[in-house]
């Protein structure tokens, strides 16, 4: 099978020295998707960039899980409003030329 | 160089315990950390503020010395020489630079004269923090991203080559690894995101990977049938019209679409929509013919 975009949760945990129980409990909570390949845990490499948010959020300012996911929630709402402001300038702009 | 107060900067009392100081800083960094706070240069300045007056008063060492010398930190170098003389050859060698102790972390200078380059004994664990990541916007027109091409941007004074894909979407972002800000404490730097705006100012309506387009038909053509031109996005094509083609028909061109993200030499489907133009101001023996044509339609 191939796993080239996934990513071993074990090789995660020892390059940024965090417990497999902190992937346990996003998985948990629904921040990510944990696939089992053979008995063991992986994650989706393109999602790595939101991974090492949560765990530098986690770790540098001592926030839970829960936390987190409301962290995630509010900052994807950021984004969807910057987007609509994106595209109303957009819309804008093309009436203005 | 001005005198920097750290206390006033964390927001506590001069008399405020360690715990109190943690507590303080803690709760700035949640304000101001950069990952809470994306694309924003107060928010990243404010958090490098946080981030050296927790340095300075976490150690016990470096907030003597700058309780001690407070606006008279010009003195802090003599300090460190007394200092030095009395402890002797013993620690020669044992001093850490500036960089190994505080990083490359674009301190200020009031910090790195009072304590860079000759602060000793410090044996607590450095908190490293990754660098702010940049978001940029680019601003492209459709016909800039029909082909793959490459792009010289400055961003922050530096030139980053970039290849634009063919197909890229407005509002979709890319991600160039480590061209974000410099990471504090010695941490990795951040990255940089750019994010696509792009306007269409074409007679083209973009829908996924499809373009859409009105044509305009005279009456004759779209009763008699006939050949026409029409623009595409790249290049004119020609396109038989089928006898009695009602108004709002669509005719689909395959592959005269807009390329697909990353998938070099696929296109979307080009969509006609034709629309009948009827005539106007018709002349007198136009109008007899179309009441001849009326009543043989009638008959």
């Amino acid at each position: 099978m191939n796993t080239s975009h996934l990513i071993a949760i074990q090789t995660v945990c020892t390059h940024y020295k965090v417990e497999m129980s902190f992937f346990k409990k996003l998985n948990d909570m629904g921040l990510i998707e944990i696939v089992t390949i053979e008995e063991s845990p992986f994650i989706y490499r393109d999602k790595m960039h939101e991974v090492e948010k949560m765990i530098r959020i986690h770790d540098e300012l001592d926030i839970n899980i829960e936390g987190i996911d409301i962290v995630f929630n509010l900052l994807e709402k950021i984004d969807a409003l910057q987007n609509e402001l994106l595209d109303v300038h957009n819309r804008l702009r093309f009436y203005e030329e | 160089m001005a005198f920097i107060d750290y206390y006033k900067i964390l927001e506590v009392d001069k008399k405020a315990s360690d715990k109190d100081i943690k507590k303080a800083y803690r709760k700035l960094a949640r304000k101001y950390h950069p990952d809470l706070n994306p694309n924003d240069k107060v928010a990243e300045k404010k958090f490098k503020e946080i981030n050296e007056a927790n340095e300075v008063l976490s150690n016990p060492e470096n907030r003597k010395k700058y309780d001690q010398y407070g606006k008279d930190w010009q003195h802090a170098e003599q300090f460190d020489k007394a200092k030095q003389q009395q402890q002797g050859s013993r620690r020669q060698g044992s001093y850490q630079s500036a960089d190994d102790i505080f990083g490359d972390s674009g301190y200020s200078d009031f910090f790195e004269s009072m304590f860079g380059g000759r602060t000793s004994g410090r044996s607590r664990q450095q908190i490293k923090f990754r660098g702010q990541d940049f978001n940029a916007e680019l601003q492209l027109d459709l016909k800039d991203v029909y082909t793959t091409h490459k792009r010289t941007l400055t961003i922050n004074g530096k030139n980053i080559r970039l290849t634009i894909p063919a197909g890229v979407k407005n509002g979709q972002v890319i991600k160039i690894k480590d061209h974000g800000g410099e990471g504090i404490n010695g941490g990795p730097r951040g990255d940089l995101y750019i994010k696509f705006s792009i306007t269409n100012l074409s007679n083209f309506r973009l829908d996924k990977n499809n373009l859409h387009k009105t044509v305009d038909l005279d009456l004759y053509t779209a009763i008699l049938g006939g050949n026409i031109t029409v623009d595409t996005f790249d290049g004119k094509v020609q396109l038989k019209v089928k006898p009695e083609t009602q108004n709002d028909t669509k005719v689909k061109l395959k592959g005269k679409g807009f390329p697909v993200y990353k998938k070099e030499g696929t296109f979307g489907d080009l969509y006609i929509t034709y629309r009948v133009q009827l005539p106007t101001n018709l002349s007198n023996t136009e109008r007899k013919l179309f009441t001849e044509l009326q009543k043989i339609r009638r008959s």
